[in-house]
């Protein structure tokens, strides 16, 4: 199979097949056309990234950062260096590339990629020293460990934290329960439509959901220092996970989580002032600022009496492809040309995610983005293992039916037994 | 044409072919020189890499086309394969092959996890164990050469991080220290007497010569390349032993063998426990459709969704038929004043690109916020119902379909002979009765081939589904079959969705939907053409 699809066999053949299509017609007016097309794709072995001594791949969002990281390489070291943006499905078009030999040498992207990423051989580890290692905030580093080894060198790292609307509730709230009480008091008055802002959706959202499953002693996997997460010890159907199913049940029934609240709207609905509060990331601050009120962040809170929320932390980080065509090159720019003070700081500035180095943390001195930091600081890496992609549908599905009004006991429970069943059937 | 004369006689053939303005001309005879030209020079091309990867079947089916090509278009012969061979080749290409792979690929785990072959897998595993000695410096690493820059010999000159002063010349016999003739700038070799130093596009280059060397420590490690300008002390902790195929960890002495688990293999211990995540691509025979047919959670969910997929077509097409129909005969009403600005306003809906309309529609459905209960006053949560969600899929997919039937209609309409409905209305059968008895199974004749076509497509309309609802919505004790899933839904899900990318498994139930839609369409065109007996 792999030795089909990393030919250049179905290339070779479209181009016969459209130079015939050009030899069809007898008068030879219709072939400029297909000889056009035969010229560009042409067994030049040209791979999209053309000959680049470096090719990197991020998404569109990233590009300018990386570009000027990458271009500052590339003229230190006399390389010609070439970005590309993947807009759609950047994971799912690395592994194919990769495996087909037509890959980049280097691939920026999410931390949790790196469990698939690895079972599918398209990442190499890396070999920062300890020393290196131990500028970087500790949870960036155990993001972007995996198996005991390092894969990415990580930049920027991201949490859910919680926005407030402080025209609406003054006040910053101690628990999850002092900020659900104030914006319920807000709908009563009728100054907002929404107390919290926490996606739901018809389809369900593990991943905004996780402060509330932790805050109630749930877990997805148990986590363990050394050997990372544990496929075999899922914590859906457990003690924690059935008390935060049964709070979800109580804010659904008080009307304060609902499905018609979405990733798609719901940070459309906060800034159009119709909420009082909403869970997100700092994907979302752009548009919070731009909202027109005073605002307020801080990291999540836990609900009272319980523990901390945790939600789920990410890493964007620098990987180094496993089949690129210049590993060398990819590794000396991941080691020396990412991993340097200046490099990162030129992330911060293009991305503006909060800094994974602590070097770079210490100079920010954006209020809202230290909120983030210390949110991200205080999070738990998303699981990464290949697991979690049994997870995340069952769950997110379980959630929704509890806020549509499903048994909350019942319905965490059978979600861990979908779950079991698909990690043992996966293998 | 096997005609004699033509491949004897060339004075006839010439004067045959003079016959045909344009046939001799020189600037024809070039394009198609150059054409063919173009066919063997993509072939021959294309050998080196087909053989460098052994893919031999590729290659004998390029020199196949090659061939067939210029047999077909550089002699005189086979007039009618002139015209037959571009169309039977995209058909071969396009549609044959994809079949054949999909149906190959069905019998594989080809899938996450399993993308590489076994040795790749191997490789891979036990390349990644490489581990950084304890007490291993970070060594500023230089590589140079006496002989040629691309093919060695290679030396290296390594300058431990801490320890700027020290220098070690690296080479296979192992590490020595303070070799003469060294000049050292920031603790780093940068030029060395009678030797030329890699830049970094020629280590890049010459990559695969260097992963070949091997320079011992004397702590039984290996100098690593980090980089290149960097390297350490270590060793690879996992050794493959190809006779008997297991893994060997040397630091625990644990061995790993080859042990099925779920749908493939993996490297694991004596307790299961898998040394590592990867897997590789192997056969399994039938097993992707025994669980089609086996799984109780993929069975029990098939017939629901298989009669609901069906359900939905037939009333997409039924509905949107229909309403178009009532527009187009509306509309084809001499009476009616503005019939352009109304026909415009009709075929909206279908330039709006469909995938757009559904997103939007989706967010008119929204319980709170959404616009449809916004308008009517009611507070129907739409998605969250299987039943409701059903009505809300079929409105939408209404909404989305009828412009195409109102234009099929309306041509078809125009094209039913005035004097046919005039004689009609003289026999006695006007109004209702007409278009009952004449205009309506006329219409169907022209018709009825796009309704199966559009039946067919509305079985796979997946976007439509995918965009609207998701599939949902779900309920809590199956979240892998939804509502308003359709069988391509469903199927993109159990593929796709939970437990990574199966290819393999989706291949299969590819396979069966083949079969399936093959049935059903033959049996429709079958009915439709007991309609052509009206003529």
């Amino acid at each position: 199979m792999r030795r089909l699809t990393r030919t250049l066999g179905p290339v070779a053949v479209a181009v016969l097949a459209l130079t015939a299509a050009g030899c069809g017609g007898d008068s030879g007016s219709s072939s400029s056309s297909s000889s056009s097309d035969t010229s560009s794709s042409s067994p030049s072995e040209d791979t999209g990234g053309g000959d680049a001594d470096l090719l990197v791949w991020t998404d569109s969002l990233k590009i300018d950062a990386v570009k000027q990281v990458a271009d500052s390489f590339g003229e230190a070291n006399g390389i010609t260096v070439k970005v590309q943006a993947i807009s759609e499905d950047l994971q799912g078009s690395f592994v194919t590339a990769d495996a087909a030999g037509n890959g980049p040498d280097v691939v920026v992207g999410a931390h949790d990629w790196i469990g698939n990423l690895v079972q599918n051989g398209a990442i190499d580890p890396l070999n920062l020293t300890p020393d290196e290692l131990s500028g970087y905030s500790e949870k960036a580093v155990q993001a972007t460990t995996y198996d005991g080894k390092l894969y990415g060198v990580p930049y920027g790292i991201e949490a859910l934290a919680l926005y407030r609307n402080k025209d609406v509730v003054p006040d910053e709230p101690a628990s999850m329960d002092d900020a659900i009480a104030s914006g319920e008091a807000a709908v009563k008055s009728g100054k907002v439509e929404s107390a919290l802002n926490l996606p739901v959706g018809e389809l369900g959202d593990a991943y905004h959901m996780e402060p509330i499953l932790t805050s109630f002693g749930g877990y997805i996997f148990s986590y363990d220092e050394a050997t990372g997460y544990d496929a075999q010890d899922v914590g859906i159907g457990k003690d924690g996970s059935i008390k935060a199913a049964e709070e979800i049940s109580r804010l659904a029934k008080a009307k304060v989580l609902r499905t018609s609240i979405s990733g798609d709207n719901s940070i459309a609905l906060f800034t159009s002032g119709k909420a009082a509060y909403l869970i997100s990331g700092p994907w979302a601050l752009a548009d919070v600022k731009k909202a027109g009120f005073d605002y307020g962040i801080q990291p999540v809170p836990g609900f009272a009496g319980q523990d901390p929320a945790q939600p789920f932390m990410g890493a964007q980080a620098f990987m180094v492809a496993a089949n690129g065509k210049n590993k060398d090159i990819a590794q000396e720019f991941v080691n020396n040309g990412v991993n340097s003070e200046d490099a990162m700081m030129t992330l911060f500035e293009g991305t503006q995610l909060p800094p994974a180095m602590t070097a770079v943390q210490d100079q920010v001195d954006d209020p809202d983005l230290t909120v983030f930091t210390e949110a991200a600081n205080g999070a738990a890496p998303m699981p990464a293992i290949p697991a979690m992609a049994s997870v995340w549908e069952p769950l997110g599905k379980a959630y929704s039916a509890i806020v549509s009004g499903k048994d909350p006991v019942a319905t965490i429970k059978s979600a861990g037994d979908t779950i079991n069943k698909a990690i043992a059937d996966a293998g | 044409m096997a005609d004699p004369i033509d491949s004897t006689d060339t004075s006839h053939r010439r004067t045959r072919s003079s016959r045909r303005p344009g046939r001799d001309d020189v600037p024809a005879i070039l394009v198609k020189v150059l054409l063919l030209g173009i066919v063997i020079g993509t072939a021959v091309a294309l050998t080196p890499a087909l053989v460098g990867e052994e893919s031999w079947i590729f290659l004998v089916a390029t020199w196949l086309i090659a061939l067939v090509l210029v047999a077909t278009y550089a002699t005189g012969r086979a007039l009618p394969a002139k015209y037959l061979v571009p169309g039977t080749l995209m058909l071969a290409l396009f549609v044959v092959f994809p079949i054949a792979l999909t149906a190959k690929t069905s019998f594989t785990n080809y899938g996450d996890g399993t993308r590489n072959d076994q040795q790749t897998t191997v490789d891979q595993i036990v390349g990644s164990s490489v581990t950084r000695a304890d007490d291993s410096p970070q060594y500023n690493l230089t590589i140079a050469t006496d002989g040629d820059p691309s093919s060695g010999p290679f030396t290296y000159f390594l300058v431990p991080q801490d320890d700027p002063e020290t220098v070690y010349e690296g080479t296979e016999d192992g590490l020595e220290e303070d070799p003469g003739g060294v000049t050292v700038e920031n603790g780093r070799v940068t030029a060395v007497d009678g030797y030329t130093i890699l830049n970094i596009k020629q280590i890049s280059a010459a990559s695969d010569a260097l992963d070949e060397i091997a320079i011992p420590t004397e702590s039984d490690t290996f100098i690593v390349r980090d980089g290149t300008s960097e390297a350490f002390e270590g060793a690879p902790t996992l050794v493959y032993d190809a006779d008997a195929d297991t893994i060997t960890d040397e630091a625990d002495d644990v061995v790993y063998t080859v042990q099925q688990q779920g749908d493939r293999e993996y490297f694991a211990d004596e307790t299961g426990k898998r040394l590592s995540d990867q897997s590789w691509t192997a056969n399994v025979g039938t097993r992707n459709f025994n669980k089609i047919f086996t799984d109780s959670r993929i069975s029990s969910s098939f017939i629901g969704i298989f009669i609901w997929t069906v359900v939905f077509a037939t009333l997409s097409v039924v509905g949107t038929f229909l309403l178009g129909l009532a527009f187009a005969i509306t509309l084809n009403d001499p009476r009616v004043r503005g019939q352009k600005i109304y026909r415009a306003l009709l075929i909206l809906p279908y330039a709006i690109p469909g995938f757009i309309s559904l997103l939007l529609w989706s967010s008119f459905y929204n319980q709170d916020f959404g616009l449809i209960n916004d308008i009517t006053g009611l507070n129907i949560n739409w998605f969250g119902g299987s039943f409701s969600a059903k009505v809300a899929v079929l409105l939408t997919n209404l909404w989305m379909g009828f412009p195409y039937m109102f234009l099929v209609s309306t041509g078809a309409l125009q094209a039913i002979p005035e004097d046919l409905t005039e004689a009609a209305r003289i026999d006695g059968a006007s109004g209702f009765a007409g278009f009952r008895r004449i205009t309506f199974p006329l219409l169907l004749v022209t018709v009825a081939p796009l309704l199966v076509a559009t039946f067919a497509f509305n079985f796979n309309n997946f976007g439509a589904i995918y965009l609207l609802t998701g599939g949902g919505p779900f309920s809590p004790d199956n979240p892998t079959a939804g509502g308003t899933d359709i069988l391509i839904s469903y199927t993109y899900r159990l593929a796709f969705g939970a437990g990574g990318v199966q290819i393999g498994f989706a291949a299969a139930v590819s396979v069966v939907l083949f079969v399936i839609t093959g049935v059903i369409a033959a049996l429709q065109f079958r009915a439709t053409r007991s309609l052509e007996d009206v003529n």
